[in-house]
């Protein structure tokens, strides 16, 4: 593998349309619930625990070669919010895109063709870092790093937080990055073996119900 | 699946429910285990309807139950039970599991509705619900979710939900909850301090011409629409009352 | 203008001037410039004056709310199908310049579903005197300031007012009442673009969009000229 190429992908300027999204932060800002750098964290500990372990986890999957309409199908039902699903395949499809020009092959063509309104962004994720030569640990961490890097970025400009503190933040973070990461990818390993099915789970409910209602509102900073 | 211990019970109860050639909702199979026992309740029109009764002192930390209902082409089930189940401490501190199994044919209907699961401090319970409709069922299912009795905190719980149409999976969730829970599962992404948290999951073909359109119901519950011809509710709130109220109110708005 | 950018079998490169099924897309022009400056004036003066003879769609890009979208469609310059906002988490600026995926999906999904399209015109959010848009997302770009803002934006310079294909200077009937000198701002913004067009307009009326109708118009005709490899 390349170390390098891992962190092209997971760099977060990385042209795939994440800057537009707040991972539900700005939601949880305006229900109070996310008022600083103490909240943030235990905001961004809870969603890597459920959503960021399974986006890990199909990434992972994904990265080792798993049938991508069948890990498709899994993240619909593992995204109940029909929000959260919509904001999945619109990040799912402008990553397709970066990745295409940055890591051609034709899997990633393949996937574009079978979802030309994209597929979920952790499949596609854990695609591209099997384009690019990573592996599912590689891509796990990825999908783990944004999944808290994304909501972190939201709230400094959310909140005007210190971004000293958000970078803080996410460096604590790390140690359960890493083991989400790990889990992600021995369960990426047994759905290779076993199934998409054997995949994780865990959902965040104020997430999903939070999503619900930030689709609707009239003004907002972040698209979902 | 956690091993249940040798010491505790293992305990299956089962319903099969039939369309007889009047169109009525027969139940050839309504067979329980201590502490799980099945009563055929009244019923309304061609439907069936049965409580679950004996699992409120438990699961114990140990035990291994089951519960499975089959729903037959045409038939119409609806399950209750008389009070909330509560997951308790057993004596070696062994983890408890609660299955359930549920399966509808196409034109059959099953109204799984059962009482709270409440959570009380020091238990360890793993649930795990597995429905699965064939293209043309019907299934209305509700779980409730409730962390320690007043002013109690709650134990350890997972629970995992998967809902499958046509083979098709439509729902899979799950929640961990409690001490040892991975961490924020009580911060702001999560449960954020509620300590009830509802789910009804309802499956109708209906839905496939015309899928319901997202709703907030409350600033903590939604109504969303699942990939597939089925609507998915979820609640928040401080406590089972509050949330059956929400829950109640919400089923007005499905068919 | 970008033209011969080289066809080949990653149809997911940005630039490439071909659709998914190899015909010509639409040209792409954008329309930068600070908060209030009369861009989405001017891409409503447009789309009335050209909706007759162009077949023609426009992406907004909000900082926080869908208005411009909305005064587009309330002023009903266009049919509500040919409007499409993006939504940028408060970065205007990178979503036409650093990450113009959410853009470029934009365009190409009105080209999908109410195309084939000769012009799309993408208005970015208000933003500071140095956002551009990228050549990956438009074929050419205005950037639209105004008199009000002050005199001497011109003569400051920056990418915006420097290497956009137009320059716009909007609002000159109000340079009496803000004290802007036109005449100042003609020779900075000469000094500053060299050959580069600029426009100054006021758009009391549509007619008064004409001047920048017809640098369009020319955009067109060298687009629609050149070789479809």
């Amino acid at each position: 593998m390349s170390r390098a190429a891992l962190l092209v992908l997971a760099d977060g300027r990385f042209p795939a349309g994440g800057h537009a999204h707040s991972g539900g932060a700005e939601a949880a800002v305006k229900a109070g619930r996310i008022t600083g750098a103490r909240s943030l964290e235990e905001f961004c500990r809870g969603r890597l625990h459920t959503t960021g372990a399974v986006s890990a986890a199909l990434a992972g999957a994904a990265a080792l070669g798993v049938d991508p309409v069948a890990l498709d199908e899994a993240a619909d039902a593992r995204t109940p919010s029909v929000a959260l699903r919509t904001a999945a395949r619109k990040l799912g499809r402008q990553l397709l895109r970066a990745a295409r020009v940055a890591w051609p092959s034709p899997e990633l063509d393949a996937l574009a063709a079978r979802f030309p309104k994209g597929a979920h962004q952790p499949v596609v994720l854990g695609t591209a870092a099997r384009a690019a030569g990573l592996g599912a640990e590689d891509a796990a961490h990825c999908a783990a790093y944004e999944n808290v890097s994304g909501p972190a970025t939201a709230v400094v400009r959310l909140l005007s937080l210190d971004p000293f503190e958000a970078t803080a933040v996410l460096a604590r973070l790390a140690p359960d990055m890493d083991k989400v990461a790990r889990k992600a990818a021995e369960a990426a390993r047994r759905a290779r073996d076993e199934g998409p099915e054997t995949l994780p789970a865990a959902s965040a409910p104020l997430l999903e119900v939070g999503a619900e209602g930030h689709a609707g509102w009239d003004v907002r900073l972040f698209a979902s | 699946m956690n091993p249940a211990s040798p010491a505790g019970v293992r305990a299956r109860a089962r319903i099969g429910a039939r369309s007889d050639r009047y169109g009525r909702t027969v139940l050839p199979v309504l067979e329980g285990e201590a502490p799980l026992a099945l009563r055929r309740t009244r019923a309304t029109g061609r439907a069936a309807q049965v409580t679950l009764v004996g699992a409120m002192s438990g699961p114990l930390g140990g035990d291994r139950l089951t519960v499975e209902a089959d729903v037959g082409a045409g038939a119409s089930l609806g399950v209750g039970s008389a009070a909330a189940t509560i997951a308790l401490p057993g004596q070696d501190g062994a983890p408890a599991a609660y299955d359930v199994r549920l399966t509808v044919a196409a034109g059959a209907e099953l109204r799984w509705l059962p009482e709270q699961l409440i959570s009380v401090q020091g238990s360890e319970l793993r649930v795990t619900t597995v429905a699965d409709v064939e293209a043309g069922g019907r299934l209305v299912l509700r779980e409730e979710q409730v962390l320690g009795r007043a002013d109690e905190d709650p134990g350890l719980l997972r629970s995992r939900l998967t809902v499958r149409v046509g083979g098709r999976p439509l729902l899979d969730q799950e929640l961990t909850c409690g001490p040892g829970a991975p961490g924020g599962w009580d911060g702001p992404a999560v449960l954020g301090g509620h300590r009830a948290l509802g789910q009804l999951i309802l499956i109708d073909p209906g839905f496939t011409e015309k899928p319901p359109t997202p709703t907030m119901l409350t600033p903590h519950a939604s109504l969303t629409p699942l990939p597939g011809p089925g609507a998915l509710i979820t609640a928040l709130s401080p406590n089972a009352l509050h949330l059956r109220h929400t829950l109640d109110e919400a089923l007005h708005h499905l068919p | 203008m970008h033209l011969d950018h080289t066809h080949d079998e990653s149809a997911a490169v940005s630039a490439d001037a071909h659709r998914a099924d190899g015909t010509r897309r639409a040209l792409r022009i954008g329309l930068g410039g600070p908060v209030g400056s009369g861009k989405t004036a001017t891409v409503a003066a447009l789309c009335r004056l050209l909706r007759d003879e162009l077949s023609l769609a426009v992406v907004t890009n909000d900082i926080y709310t869908r208005e411009d979208a909305e005064f587009l469609l309330r002023e009903a310059v266009l049919p509500p199908e040919r409007i499409t906002a993006v939504e940028t988490g408060a970065c205007p600026h990178t979503a036409i310049r650093d990450d113009i995926s959410a853009n470029l999906e934009a365009v190409e999904d009105l080209e999908d579903e109410v195309g084939p399209l000769d012009l799309v015109l993408v208005e970015s959010g208000g933003d500071n005197l140095t956002a551009t848009f990228s050549r990956g997302l438009v074929d050419a770009q205005i950037f639209v300031i105004d008199v009000a803002g002050g005199d001497d934006i011109p003569r400051k310079g920056g990418p915006g007012v420097t290497t956009a294909d137009l320059l716009v200077v909007n609002k000159t009937d109000l340079a009496p009442y803000v004290g802007s000198d036109l005449a100042r701002m003609a020779a900075d913004a000469k000094a500053q673009r060299a050959e580069l067009p600029v426009v100054f307009q006021s758009l009391r009326s549509d007619e008064h969009v004409s001047a920048v109708a017809e640098w369009v118009r020319e955009q067109l005709a060298a687009w629609a000229g050149a070789p479809a490899k």
